[in-house]
């Protein structure tokens, strides 16, 4: 993997600031939709699409690529707006979203849209479907990584565990993880609603390789990521700290903010901060 | 009887077999034809009959241990890399517990999965109800997309199991665990989603799937001795249903009765209930399992007890004749 250069960060920082505005426009538009979870994967995403896969946006089915595959569906909006940004469609589509006929669904639709790789919504079943690609393309000698993000809630549910057992049992090294430790669910903080820690023990009992990052921190991401790459005969997951919100200031961390979109007054002095944090960002790589 | 369906000649002595042994030997053909044919199995690999793949292709052979629902979504996983892949559990654990799995990962994911329920049917005996699988035709038919299919016998779920690999898209295959009669030969013309006239009749007609097949035709060949014409098509295809066929026999004798071992809510009685309705209403009854769970015992006293023996039968036909 490319290292990734100081202008390059500055370009992903920017790139990162415009997903978080992308995200913010389309859930006010779509007056429902997830706002936390999102708003803090937007680094991820944006290291994702625009530095750490191989992929094509305009062959989106190209056998070549890297597959993405999203697990906790409900956080699309930041797949959708870093899919839009990076050309698979029109920025303007991502006004659609949750609209009828649209192919930005509420919890994304293999089908809809080229690029998805899976359907996914229901908790828990993102990471059997992407070891499922892993073991097909070993079987296959294809060298493609596949790349599942996943949500810390989901790892209450059984089968997160099932398929994580699996992975280590078929070594599946071409397969990575992406663990968004953002320690809020639906119905409050997990350690209340059904205690998760010690993750990074639990991955390494069963068999994983675990590197823990700030998911903020795009470096750390894409060098876990190479890291990643060179770990024989295990999976490994990236358990990324992240803030939920981040980048909205009354947003950050509150798990009210897991399932909710901002009204037009919230968005309106959303997009302000992002844009403040925008000329911060643009400033500060002058010096 | 109707030539055209090739039945065994002496049709009161038929061999008997599993139709999860025609599975097992299905699924290599299908390996032999088919490079991208995997099967996964979840710790229940010699009782689905997965065995002999695995024996001949370990390579493309998965085993998930105790869970289903991953091994619905790894399959799902695969299958959009372009692998065939046969899942292989009891239908009461696969479609059972791992229906949401299927709904999301394979049918609305228009992945290329085949779903094989082994053990399904009260016949599954002294397992007792927990292993008898009584809805799974209903889950999997109200999935859009979801082809389903109910092999009559052995030789038919050979067949079935390699023209499943072969068409594009989910299918649910449904097997029994005891032998049952093997009532068709090599030479049975067998195609999704068509139906087999096996034999003709003026007065009712009896539409059934799985083994019980046979005790349709036992029922419909005893009837006979009572001047009752009575027509057995054997309609493996619960999804997509042979509209056709079903109502070309339903005008000829105007009564029908529908034969599975299988809850009556939402199995082939249901869906040929719901399609009559719309074309061309005609009295009907339904032989199956009524609201009830199973229970231990002999495969033969069970489907005698839950109403799905020849007699019952016998009585359900002269039963629909007296509303026509």
């Amino acid at each position: 993997m490319e290292a990734l250069h100081e202008t390059k960060l500055k370009q992903l920082e920017l790139k990162a600031n415009q997903i978080r505005q992308d995200i913010i426009a389309m859930l006010v538009e779509a007056g429902s939709g997830h706002s936390a979870g999102p708003l803090g994967m937007a680094d991820i995403f944006t290291a994702l699409y625009f530095h750490v896969l191989k992929h094509d946006p305009k062959h989106p089915e190209w056998p070549g690529r890297d597959r993405l595959v999203l697990s906790n569906g409900h956080i699309c909006p930041v797949r959708y707006a870093a899919m839009a940004e990076a050309g698979y469609f029109p920025v303007s589509e991502l006004k659609t979203l949750r609209r009828l006929g649209s192919r930005l669904q509420g919890h994304p639709h293999r089908i809809a849209l080229p690029g998805m790789e899976t359907t996914s919504g229901p908790l828990g079943s993102g990471l059997s479907q992407a070891a499922g690609m892993a073991l097909a393309l070993k079987m296959d000698g294809v060298s493609n990584r596949v790349y599942c993000a996943m949500s810390d809630g989901e790892h209450d549910a059984g089968q997160t565990w099932e398929a994580v057992m699996f992975a280590a049992k078929y070594k599946l090294n071409n397969l990575t993880g992406i663990l968004d430790r953002n320690n809020i669910q639906i119905d409050g903080y997990t350690e209340d609603i059904m205690p998760l820690d010690d993750l990074k023990n639990k991955y390494e009992a069963f068999n994983w390789h675990v590197i823990e990052i700030n998911g903020h921190n795009m470096r750390e991401f894409v060098d876990a990521c190479a890291t990643a790459e060179t770990i024989f005969e295990k999976p490994t997951v990236i358990i990324a700290h992240t803030v939920p919100g981040q980048g909205v200031d009354f947003m950050e961390g509150k798990f009210e903010w897991h399932g909710k979109p901002p009204n037009k007054e919230e968005a309106a002095e959303a997009l302000r901060e992002l844009r403040t944090l925008q000329g911060q960002i643009e400033a500060s790589h002058l010096e | 009887m109707n030539p055209n369906a090739y039945l065994l000649k002496d049709i009161l002595k038929p061999e008997m077999k599993a139709t999860r042994d025609g599975y097992g030997e299905g699924l290599v053909l299908a390996g032999e034809k088919n490079k991208n044919v995997v099967v996964l199995c979840a710790d229940l690999t010699e009782s689905t009959r997965s065995l002999a793949f695995q024996k001949k292709f370990p390579e493309r052979f998965v085993e998930l241990g105790v869970a289903e629902q991953n091994m619905a979504s790894v399959a799902a996983g695969m299958a959009l890399e372009g692998k065939v892949p046969f899942v292989s559990s009891y239908a009461t654990f696969s479609p059972g517990r791992n229906n949401e799995q299927i709904r999301t990962t394979i049918a609305y994911n228009e992945a290329n999965v085949k779903i094989a329920g082994a053990h399904a049917g009260i016949s599954v005996g002294p397992d007792g109800a927990t292993h008898q699988a009584l809805e799974d035709i209903g889950l999997m038919r109200m999935l859009p997309g979801m082809t389903v299919i109910v092999p009559c016998d052995y030789e038919e779920a050979k067949k079935a199991t390699v023209a499943a690999a072969e068409m594009a898209g989910p299918v649910y295959l449904r097997f029994g665990r005891e032998k049952s009669p093997m009532m068709t030969t090599s030479h049975t013309p067998f195609k999704i989603g068509q139906a087999e006239v096996f034999k003709d009749g003026r007065d009712a007609v009896i539409f059934a799937c799985g083994p019980l097949v046979y005790n349709a035709l036992r029922a419909a060949l005893d009837l006979e001795a009572e001047k009752i014409s009575v027509a057995v098509v054997n309609h493996h295809t619960v999804k997509p249903l042979d509209g056709e066929t079903i109502l070309k026999c339903a005008h000829k004798t105007r009564a029908v009765v529908t034969v599975e071992e299988h809850q009556i809510y939402g199995g082939l009685g249901g869906a040929v209930a719901e399609f009559l309705a719309g074309a061309s209403p005609v009295p009907m009854e339904f032989i199956g399992v009524r609201d009830k769970f199973g229970e231990s015992g002999r495969p033969d006293e069970l489907i005698e007890k839950y109403g799905m023996g020849v007699e019952s039968i016998k009585k359900v036909v002269r039963k629909v004749l007296t509303r026509k």
